[in-house]
């Protein structure tokens, strides 16, 4: 809410004119909802910040983890929320990122364990077992992935595209599935967890941390880019791509960049889970996750800031309570979700917080 | 400058236009005129490629406009005000404005100058704007991109005569500044004394075209009179 004060002149504005560029000071209006939306936001993020610090101080590590799997999932929904929320691209092929984060941290770990190098032409790639030349390595793979699938896809819509991006997951599944090098349908462990410089990977609270900055991070880029030009062309082209064009820009681009953007950070919550659970395998991949991770968006609110972090909330605490009371959870994830199309269509967060400006 | 030949343009089966001429010279104001129905719409729809004509020729300057998608008409100097004051409801007045905004001669300031109301709601969501003020910030929007050729579909339909008569200074302003402009609208007291050249349609052809001045009885009780 800082980009309130009104333009006085539009230079650069109007210069750099080039679409799909970042750019801030576009003015917004100012938000009613504020005092309760943001009393609502703050709750939220300082309960998920707070419950697990207490929990490891009082000796839970359980719910430490419990609340690191949250964090992980509220990312990658974030990711999806881009995609779905902002720009209108129902994607169900979210998991092949999140799984490809996985894979990425699952091998490079595999070779540094094994001392065995990636591969040896025509450089010799050893593999590490850095988080930081895990996520960089995935940032890349997961990009240059959503550029081809996305590429493709995006030259159609609605049920299309939902079809194709399912395809394009499924195929990289069956892949993963059938390629016995790194585990096929076994998985492949992660026996020791990654490392980062200066900090304990393995004390739970300082792998929460990690994650929860991953998370703030995610929202962070997602907010910045909404309130930037660039983040105003993608709501037109979601809301009318043809009246976009006529004045000059084209949303094919524009809605790429989002795409890609988008897997990144489905990508880089996928490498963080694997490390998590010192374990990735072919789920990971399957459109049940890209179905859950649907779900978790709606059900928090779609193009809805904090929704992500409300779905995975609620998404994760019904698996884990309802779970361990009865394996027949998900028919109460049904009823909610019922519950949550038919009469608060704007998620938890619109429930909560009221209606936003997008809506 | 646009040179619109002979186009025929269907809708799925039927056909809509069975021969369209067009012409606007740099500097001019063509007002493009018919009953309801007659074709006007759709000529604009297949000159911006958004229903494209199987038929005839579209030439803007150098480019084929037939061969290009919409987003490179717009960016090759055509500015659109489509019927029915259409903006992006979900977003600010200032971001209707300045995100498709292009450099040249129309700045936010000149805009915010012609339609002083737009200032005042810069921050507003263009849907919560009033009917003629989104259609001032429809006009705004395609100034905003600097267009050598502006083309208004129906500016004023439908709008208070307060309303109107601002939409009309505006449109007087086009001319005296020497915008190219195609102008469609029905209102003959206002477009007759404005315009250089009046083409009419009638059941998707052209059958008129000519200085206003020549416009006389017969031919507007032929094609324009309801």
């Amino acid at each position: 809410m800082t980009n309130n004060t009104p333009l006085t002149n539009n230079t650069g504005l109007s210069k750099s004119a080039a679409p799909g560029v970042a750019n801030s000071g576009l003015a917004t209006q100012p938000d009613n909802h504020f005092d309760r939306k943001g009393l609502v936001q703050i709750v939220l993020l300082g309960l998920l910040f707070l419950v697990p610090v207490a929990a490891y101080f009082l000796g839970h590590i359980y719910y430490v983890n419990l609340a690191s799997r949250i964090t992980i999932i509220a990312m990658a929904a974030v990711g999806l929320n881009l995609a779905i929320g902002y720009g209108g691209m129902v994607s169900f092929g979210h998991a092949a990122y999140f799984g490809l984060g996985g894979y990425v941290a699952g091998i490079s770990a595999y070779h540094a364990f094994n001392f065995t190098p990636f591969m040896t032409w025509p450089v010799n790639v050893p593999g590490s077992d850095s988080m930081l030349v895990v996520w960089l390595v995935a940032i890349l793979v997961c990009a240059l992935l959503a550029l081809a699938i996305g590429a493709i896809s995006l030259r159609t819509t609605g049920v299309y595209f939902i079809m194709i991006t399912l395809a394009f997951a499924q195929m990289i599944y069956y892949f993963a599935n059938s390629w016995p090098t790194y585990g096929g349908e076994d998985g492949l462990p992660i026996y020791l967890r990654n490392g980062l410089p200066g900090l304990d990977t393995n004390n739970a609270l300082t792998y929460f941390l990690i994650c929860f900055f991953g998370l703030v991070l995610a929202m962070a880029i997602t907010s910045r880019l909404m309130k930037s030009r660039f983040g105003a062309a993608l709501t037109m082209a979601r809301l009318n791509d043809v009246r976009l064009a006529t004045a000059g820009i084209s949303p094919y681009p524009i809605r790429l960049v989002a795409f890609v953007i988008s897997a990144v950070i489905t990508g880089l919550a996928g490498a963080l889970y694997a490390d998590l659970n010192g374990f990735v395998s072919p789920t990971m991949l399957s459109w049940h996750f890209s179905g859950e991770l649907m779900v978790i968006v709606i059900l928090g609110g779609v193009g809805r800031l904090y929704g992500p972090l409300a779905g995975a909330v609620l998404f994760v605490m019904m698996e884990t309570l309802l779970g361990g009371m009865t394996q027949y959870w998900q028919l109460f994830l049904g009823l909610v979700l019922l519950g949550v199309v038919l009469f608060a269509k704007h998620g938890v967060m619109g429930w909560l917080a009221g209606r936003e400006r997008n809506e | 400058m646009l040179k619109v030949a002979d186009i025929e343009t269907f809708y799925g089966p039927s056909q809509a236009l069975f021969g369209v001429n067009l012409e606007v010279n740099a500097g001019e104001m063509v007002a493009l005129m018919g009953r309801n129905g007659m074709g006007k719409t759709t000529t604009i729809r297949s000159i911006f490629g958004l229903t494209p004509a199987n038929r005839g020729t579209i030439t803007f300057e150098s480019h084929d406009l037939r061969r290009l998608p919409a987003y490179r008409i717009a960016k090759a100097g055509l500015g659109l005000v489509p019927e029915g004051r259409r903006c992006f409801p979900n977003l600010s007045v200032r971001e209707n404005l300045l995100v498709t905004a292009r450099p040249g001669e129309w700045t936010l300031q000149k805009v915010e100058l012609l339609f002083p109301r737009l200032e005042e709601r810069r921050l507003q969501m263009a849907k919560t704007l009033s009917g003629g003020e989104q259609q001032m910030l429809a006009i705004g929007r395609a100034l905003m991109t600097n267009p050598r050729l502006l083309v208004l579909d129906e500016a004023t339909e439908g709008l208070a005569p307060v309303i109107r008569q601002e939409i009309w200074r505006a449109i007087r302003l086009f001319k005296e500044q020497g915008q190219s402009t195609l102008l469609v609208d029905k209102s003959l007291s206002e477009v007759l004394p404005i315009a250089d050249r009046c083409t009419i349609l009638e059941k998707g052809r052209t059958v008129w075209d000519g200085k206003p001045a020549a416009l006389d009885s017969a031919v507007r009780d032929r094609y324009l009179g309801v």
